[in-house]
């Protein structure tokens, strides 16, 4: 027991039950007067954008937009701001990933991973030197969990009840998101943009990792529907990203660079 | 060793080859570390959920061998304690965890409410609560701080579990 022993910077951890799923955060370090002021903005503004994006409320800005009541203008600033992220997500994904579902607005694929990002952000801004927040099974990290240890994410596997495909490690990365899209526990929830229908893919999860969540889930989703082959393909076309991806099949297959953020 | 060869070999190894192989090998390697009685366990969670499991008062809903598992409140084994999470509400429905510790670990954990209403929410928790459940197991030994993949019941029983966490002043 030879080595100088550091202390473990402050913890801070939360749950808030918001957009339909829960937000865990695990805030470390600080000053914690400011963290835990910057925690209950990053809530606060977790329910506004609920308010804003969602689309089974009548009357938040997206369903009024949808149903041309009021214009982009008008509403919050942060509706121009995803709708053009969800534009970009789309012009990479040569479509793969979508905002309209059923032929209408629907921004919901980006806005979870969108707002999880941000409330990052918003915690690691105000002085927390690590910040973990996870957001439905997608999770943005920041910074690091301690001295001497990066942040660690488990990725479930969708085949075997009880264990874990890989564990995700950040360590090196200042940043770092992980975002997996599949049907392991309610069923095909992703649509094929082209049919509007669930997609028919040899895919049970998809598993992204890369600097940003917005981006991440939005590719996970996307290259879900793609399947495999083409997923794997697109996936390893994009730069840093890495990726696991698992088939109906139990085939494990990831993109060529994945090996080094394994832990 | 060649402690002088500073030049990486370069590694010629087809892509699809060294992905599966390296799926195979942390699948292999990921399995956790089995505390006791994990395995029958598991498998008899989701049938208990028909059950009522939240009335079974000092049996977790996998204490197949009967009465010696209900150690919740006054078991005397040293530093083994029972602590029951908050009921947290999920779309589908409550979900409560509770779990067991000696001397700071976890060596149990149970979701003793979760959404049974229908065959598919029955369906869906036979496999998710007894995943969660060793993901929770298995959480400590990987020293993972978080999960990917996972949405909604599973929200529900990890913020379960992190009340219960926060109660036992862990």
């Amino acid at each position: 027991m030879s080595e100088p022993v550091e202390d473990a910077p402050q913890e801070l951890r939360h749950a808030e039950e918001v957009m339909g799923t829960v937000f865990s955060f695990d805030v470390r370090g600080g000053e914690p007067g400011a963290v835990r002021t910057a925690l209950e903005e990053a809530v606060t503004r977790l329910h506004r954008v609920d308010e804003v994006f969602s689309t089974y409320r009548e009357d938040s800005q997206i369903s009024r937009l949808v149903r041309g009541e009021i214009t982009v203008e008008e509403c919050d600033p942060e509706v121009a701001e995803v709708l053009e992220l969800g534009a970009e997500a789309e012009r990479v994904s040569d479509g793969w990933f979508s905002t309209r579902y059923e032929g209408r607005l629907d921004p919901t694929g980006i806005v979870k991973g969108w707002a999880a990002e941000h409330a990052a952000q918003r915690l690691a801004a105000a002085g927390a030197s690590g910040v973990s927040v996870n957001g439905g099974g997608d999770v943005q990290l920041l910074g690091v969990p301690g001295p001497h240890r990066p942040w660690r994410v488990g990725v479930s596997d969708p085949l075997r009840p009880g264990t874990l495909a890989a564990v995700i490690s950040a360590a090196g990365a200042d940043e770092l998101a992980v975002a997996t899209s599949g049907t392991a526990e309610r069923g095909a929830h992703i649509v094929d943009p082209r049919t509007g229908r669930s997609a028919v893919t040899d895919l049970v999860a998809v598993t992204v990792v890369g600097p940003r969540l917005t981006w991440v889930d939005a590719w996970a989703t996307a290259a879900f529907a793609m399947g495999s082959r083409a997923g794997l393909d697109w996936l390893e076309s994009l730069p840093d990203v890495e990726a696991l991806l698992i088939t109906a099949g139990d085939e494990v297959r990831c993109t060529g660079g994945l090996a080094r953020r394994l832990g | 060793m060649h402690a002088l060869k500073k030049n990486r070999p370069l590694r010629r190894v087809t892509l699809a080859a060294a992905a599966t192989v390296t799926g195979f090998v942390l699948l292999l390697s990921l399995k956790p570390h089995t505390p006791p009685a994990p395995a029958e366990a598991s498998s008899s969670v989701g049938r208990s959920s028909t059950a009522a499991p939240g009335d079974s008062s000092g049996n977790t809903p996998e204490s197949d061998s009967g009465g010696s598992a209900g150690t919740s409140g006054g078991s005397k084994s040293t530093g083994s304690k029972t602590v029951t999470g908050d009921t947290v509400q999920t779309r589908w429905g409550p979900v409560q965890v509770r779990i067991t510790l000696k001397d700071g670990r976890i060596t149990e954990s149970a979701a003793v409410v979760y959404p049974s209403d229908n065959p598919r929410d029955q369906e869906i928790n036979s496999y998710a609560i007894p995943q969660l459940r060793r993901e929770t197991l298995a959480a400590q030994s990987a020293r993972i701080d978080s999960v990917s993949g996972a949405t909604y019941t599973s929200d529900g029983y990890r913020q379960s579990l992190q009340s219960a966490l926060d109660s036992a002043g862990l």
